[in-house]
């Protein structure tokens, strides 16, 4: 189970929450294997980040619009902000530490 | 430094095959299972050749049940990558991507295969943004989009066939004028009336990287040098595999393509090193022939283990030939 650290962002919240700070977003659905995969290493980053990093899970079939906007049209992908611009795309399976250092050159 | 009997490299059906038996011959395996975890299967969506189910099982489903069959008997499973692995001297020191380091007096690499990408760059830049080397995981994003697949093999044939699901229109891309695939296969996908063929074809370019975006393919005839600008919003690479070897290069006997070079069974050319599954076979690749060098592995690595100085027999025997 998703870890409490880690928001749920929707089409309709994900301006709002991703114009400030350090944000990881984690596209994902439930029909898709390695995105279960990379579960886990969110939360992990979520709880390592806690209070510096704001870290969401978006589901892409109940929020088509920014997968849209994005350009997503593979899953897992990884999206990173800072204070509401794109700054990294991160796509497929990624190991927790390379995921660490693309947000330590954030902070 | 922790130090393990058997560490497996690993976690599809050759790795989690090979930490049962392990397992069960009492050798407390530590089983590390890298990034793409459960292997191959994990994005596959019905196998409906793993005997045993008549009805087939669901990929996933599958690797999920073998890695608790091997857990219920004893196996270590951690969820870390290998970053670094010395061949060089026994015990084994194998490092982690968390930093830690732990030595095994015997390995057993299970690393797989991976998709092979086109090596034409754009396809790599658009990765996640249209191209995939996965129809099962993104297939959902072309709803009554056209799309192409790159192939002619099984695999190919297999994606193409299940993309109709989504997709407008799937153009199979070949570089021959025949494919290689089964003909059971190939007599699927010619009745499909979603899928169009585009033979003797090879794509020059993903467009367009620059949108950031896939809105079409450059195709080059091979035989008249002929080039066709094809619009359509995804392209699914199935081409093959590449063994995944990278950390062994240059320590162990590998074959012109990569491939781990195994005889008299899963032996290597570093006495204490296993191999099983893809990584070490580039005939049969499916599950069950990687579960079964993954058993012939396990079986290997225990006779090893017997004759290393030192080994003291164990009285309850071993659980390879008492409980097989």
């Amino acid at each position: 189970m998703a870890s409490d650290k880690v928001k749920t962002f929707t089409d309709s919240n994900f301006g709002t929450e991703t114009s400030k700070g350090v944000v990881l977003v984690d596209f994902w659905a439930e029909w898709c294997a390695p995105c279960r995969r990379l579960a886990p290493t969110v939360d992990a980053l979520a709880s390592d980040y806690d209070g510096r990093v704001t870290v969401a899970k978006m589901n892409v079939d109940e929020n088509p619009e920014v997968p849209g906007n994005f350009a997503i049209r593979g899953i897992p992908t990884l999206l990173l902000f800072k204070d509401g611009q794109l700054a990294e795309t991160i796509v497929g399976l990624q190991s927790k530490e390379d995921i660490a250092a693309k947000i330590e050159r954030l902070l | 430094m922790a130090e393990h009997r058997v560490v497996i490299i690993g976690s599809g059906p050759a790795g989690l095959t090979a930490a049962l038996y392990t397992a069960r011959a009492n050798l407390k395996p530590l089983l590390i299972e890298g990034l793409e975890a459960g292997g191959q299967l994990m994005l596959t969506t019905m196998v409906e050749n793993w005997p045993g189910f008549r009805d087939g099982i669901m990929g996933p489903d599958l690797m999920a049940e073998m890695r608790a069959q091997a857990e219920r008997f004893g196996a270590e499973i951690i969820q870390n990558n290998v970053t670094k692995v010395d061949l060089s001297q026994r015990p084994f020191p194998i490092s982690m991507a968390d930093g830690r380091t732990l030595l095994a007096d015997a390995v057993i690499i299970a690393t797989g295969a991976s998709a092979r990408w086109l090596d034409i760059g754009s396809d790599r830049k658009l990765s996640g943004h249209g191209v995939s080397t996965c129809a099962t995981c993104d297939g959902y994003f072309f709803r009554g989009k056209p799309i192409a697949v790159v192939g002619g093999g099984d695999s190919a044939l297999e994606e193409a066939t299940y993309l109709t699901r989504f997709a407008s229109k799937v153009i199979l891309i070949h570089r021959r004028d025949t494919l290689r695939a089964s003909k059971i296969m190939q007599d699927k996908a010619f009745a499909n009336p979603k899928i169009e063929f585009m033979w003797d074809s090879e794509i020059a370019s993903v467009n367009d990287v620059e949108k950031g975006e896939v809105t079409g393919v450059t195709v080059r005839n091979v035989k008249t040098g002929a080039l066709t600008e094809v619009a359509l919003d995804g392209v699914f690479i199935a081409i093959g595999h590449t063994p995944n070897t990278s950390l062994f290069k240059g320590q162990i006997e590998l074959d012109a393509n990569g491939y781990l070079v195994t005889h008299e069974g899963s032996r290597t050319s570093v006495p204490g090193v296993f191999a099983a599954g893809d990584v070490q076979d580039h005939v049969y690749r499916q599950a069950i022939t990687a579960a079964g060098s993954g058993c012939m592995a396990a079986i290997d690595a225990e006779r090893f283990l017997e004759g290393l100085p030192g080994h003291v027999e164990q009285t309850h025997g071993s659980g390879l030939t008492a409980q097989a």
